[in-house]
């Protein structure tokens, strides 16, 4: 059995770069860092299918050398099926973990009525901003800093802060 | 129709039943139907299955699709599955009922969504599937399964705190899941195979270290689902924050598919290679660590997730010592706790609705309030800390008669047995940690009886007392809810788990002879081997 030396490379460099992008406290890179590691880890099975390059069937009377083994091939489509469920899954919960940090359980009663337009309107804004991933991460950390149960029960302090840096700009590091 | 026929359906009925009650999401009278239905027809399935298994003495095996063993997908049904099927099936049956009288009680406050049914019948899919499959990728799916549908009951609703616990639960599972495809990659690459039984025999063939790399790799991946020290962590901060059914059925049930994996692993997979001085040392600190970390916990929720974790101790050591009566210890502790752990989660959940929280510090007089749940707490919180004559009590004895006879030579039959690897001192420790942890168990369970079933109501203002002065609040301050009214459908469940675990107490003889004959088929890697081969391995 050879392996292609670019397949390995590829692969040590995904799992180096996943593992790392995981290490951190952002919710979306760790996020990232679990599809790196993920394809990295679709690669090793890939690479256990023997020679690269041959196609997996053709039909019978084939020696086994002129086939590339069909069963990883198998193992990875499940593989990647699994993944994308679960990335699906992942970014819902990314952007409900966000909601919350952002506006507390009260964003989930905004309505046209209240006082909480603003925020609401702040919060299309931020979601449209590119940079609001960064800035809602600080608040995270930020909150949790202050406020050890910051995720639920905080959420005038929280929304306020939120106001706050919204107003400053940019982003901040403790 | 042939037994054979039968196993499949384990896995197609809940899955099946999913799809129904997802289309059905409207009505909910006939989701609980479905679901109700479903479970009861698997439970009553995989009875069948096992009394066939028993009789014939080693298993059934279908072969998906009809491919050949090697290549295609093989289900197996050996004594172990089935056992593991039988107590799943009623267990998950049981919560299911509890979960449906809490959401008529509650009008869908707590679990508003109609996925709930769908979701729970995936998680009993995914269950099944893992103890069914036959290859280790079939494991890996089966695995996938249950986690994608406890990430979606974990986070039920959405709430803050749920959420935040969720994190957590669903990267750990993550990284497991990782390791775990890692580690098939690699077994497949050293092996050409992901069929259990063929690996059994070709990785005997590869040199030690090499299997050593491949054994430990998988090891950790189950460890961490099945909350072995020190791969526990994650656990008793994200389950406690669950719906009350939820709790009883992810403490109840998934750590349990990860000690099932390890039992694989070590009695067919990787049967040549022997960890067992490692096995002890990380099931002695399971033990240790977990119910130091039950002693300091004021909420009953966080107090029972950490005795869950110190149980799995007693499993880990069980399936250490790999003699035919530490296996059948540790098939019969799992049933225990398997119906024991939900049983006082499931208790924890009335107390809640009865009692307004879960904090030691803040319940009072429930035993003048209400003398059934006393007993419905008190049976199996004894049942767990190991006094006789209760199951708990004789699984532990099982696990520590199998370990002395381990130091002999000698199994309980009296035969010279294969041994043991480990160092005589070693076993005596964990011997001895276990007694430790089954008393430190039974103080955290009985303190806990002390102050909120005992202490009179009046005395809860500046309560002041030594029992009280370690221990610490949830993070989150405990939950305080108003209390509720308790359906009867809720009690009536929670009486038929004691009772079903009082029956494993009553029934401990045919139970304990069932698990031997189990163990005595795990004892032998080519039992397992010569049931999946008939012809032998090609």
């Amino acid at each position: 059995m050879s392996a292609s030396l670019t397949l390995v490379v590829v692969m040590s460099v995904l799992f180096g770069a996943g593992i790392a992008t995981m290490m951190e406290r952002s919710l979306t890179r760790v996020l990232i860092g679990f599809l790196l590691v993920g394809n990295g880890v679709n690669l090793l099975i890939y690479l256990m299918s023997g020679t690269p390059g041959l196609a997996p069937i053709l039909g019978e009377d084939v020696d086994g050398s002129e086939i590339s083994d069909p069963l990883p091939q198998a193992f990875i489509l499940t593989a990647i099926v699994i993944n994308l469920g679960i990335t699906a899954f992942l970014l819902a919960l990314l952007y409900r973990s966000w909601w919350l940090a952002q506006l507390g359980a009260r964003g989930d009663l905004v309505d046209d009525a209240a006082e909480h337009v603003e925020d609401a309107e702040e919060t299309a804004d931020l979601i449209r901003s590119s940079a609001a991933d960064d800035r809602a991460v600080q608040e995270l950390i930020d909150a949790s800093d202050e406020e050890p149960d910051a995720g639920g029960d905080a959420e005038p302090e929280a929304s306020e802060a939120s106001e706050a840096s919204a107003r400053r700009g940019g982003r901040r590091r403790p | 129709m042939t037994p054979a026929a039968l196993v499949p359906l384990v896995v197609l009925l809940p899955l099946l039943g999913a799809a129904t009650a997802l289309i059905l999401g409207r009505h909910r009278r006939a989701q609980i139907v479905v679901s109700t239905a479903v479970l009861a027809a698997v439970a009553v399935v995989a009875a069948v299955l096992l009394a066939e298994v028993d009789r014939t003495g080693t298993g059934v095996t279908v072969a998906v699709g009809a491919w050949p063993a090697p290549y295609g997908i093989v289900l197996v049904v050996d004594r172990l599955s089935a056992i593991m099927i039988v107590i799943s099936a009623l267990v998950l049956l049981g919560v299911l009922l509890y979960a449906v009288g809490q959401g008529v009680a509650d009008r869908h406050r707590e679990t508003p969504v109609s996925i709930f049914h769908p979701t729970y019948l995936i998680l009993s899919a995914g269950v099944f599937n893992a103890f069914i499959a036959g290859d280790l990728f079939n494991l890996y799916v089966g695995f996938e399964i249950l986690l994608s549908a406890s990430y979606v009951l974990l986070t039920l609703g959405g709430t803050g705190e749920r959420i935040r616990a969720g994190v957590t639960y669903i990267l750990v599972s993550l990284v497991s899941s990782l390791f775990f495809l890692s580690a098939i990659a690699l077994i497949y690459g050293a092996t050409g195979t992901a069929n259990m039984a063929q690996l059994s025999v070709r990785l005997a063939e590869l040199p030690q270290d090499v299997q050593l790399i491949l054994h430990l790799l998988l090891l950790v991946a189950f460890g961490i689902k099945a909350a072995v020290f020190p791969l526990s962590f994650w656990l008793p901060d994200s389950y406690p924050t669950a719906p009350a059914p939820v709790t009883a059925v992810f403490a109840g049930l998934l750590t349990k598919v990860g000690v099932y994996a390890i039992i694989r692993s070590e009695t067919v997979i990787f049967a040549e290679n022997d960890l067992t001085p490692l096995l002890m040392v990380v099931g002695g600190l399971t033990m240790l660590i977990g119910i130091l970390g039950a002693l300091t916990q004021a909420d009953i929720k966080r107090l029972l997730s950490f005795t869950l974790v110190s149980h799995i101790g007693y499993m880990i050591f069980g399936i250490a010592l790999a003699s035919v009566a530490g296996l059948a210890a540790t098939v019969y502790y799992v049933v225990h706790h398997i119906t024991v752990q939900t049983t006082l989660f499931l208790t924890t959940g009335l107390i809640e609705r009865f009692g307004g929280a879960t904090s030691i510090n803040r319940l009072a007089g429930l035993l003048a309030a209400s003398p059934p749940l006393a007993i419905l707490f008190f049976v199996p919180a004894l049942n767990l800390g190991g006094i006789p004559p209760f199951s708990g009590f004789l699984g532990k004895v099982g696990l520590f008669v199998a370990g002395a006879d381990a130091v002999g030579g000698t199994d309980a039959a009296g035969e010279i047995g294969p041994g043991t690897s480990a160092p005589a001192w070693l076993i005596w420790t964990v011997i001895a940690v276990g007694a430790l942890t089954s008393l430190i168990t039974l103080y955290a369970l009985a303190r806990f009886w002390n102050m909120a079933f005992w202490r009179g109501r009046d005395e809860l203002t500046g309560y002041e007392s030594v029992l009280l002065s370690s221990v610490q609040e949830a993070p989150d301050g405990g939950v305080v809810t108003a209390t509720r009214t308790t359906p009867w459908l809720m009690v009536g469940v929670t009486t038929g788990m004691v009772v079903l675990t009082l029956l494993l107490t009553v029934f401990a003889g045919p139970l304990f002879d069932l698990a031997g004959r189990a163990a005595e088929n795990l004892r032998d890697p080519s039992v397992y081997v010569s049931l999946v081969f008939p012809g032998g391995v090609g």
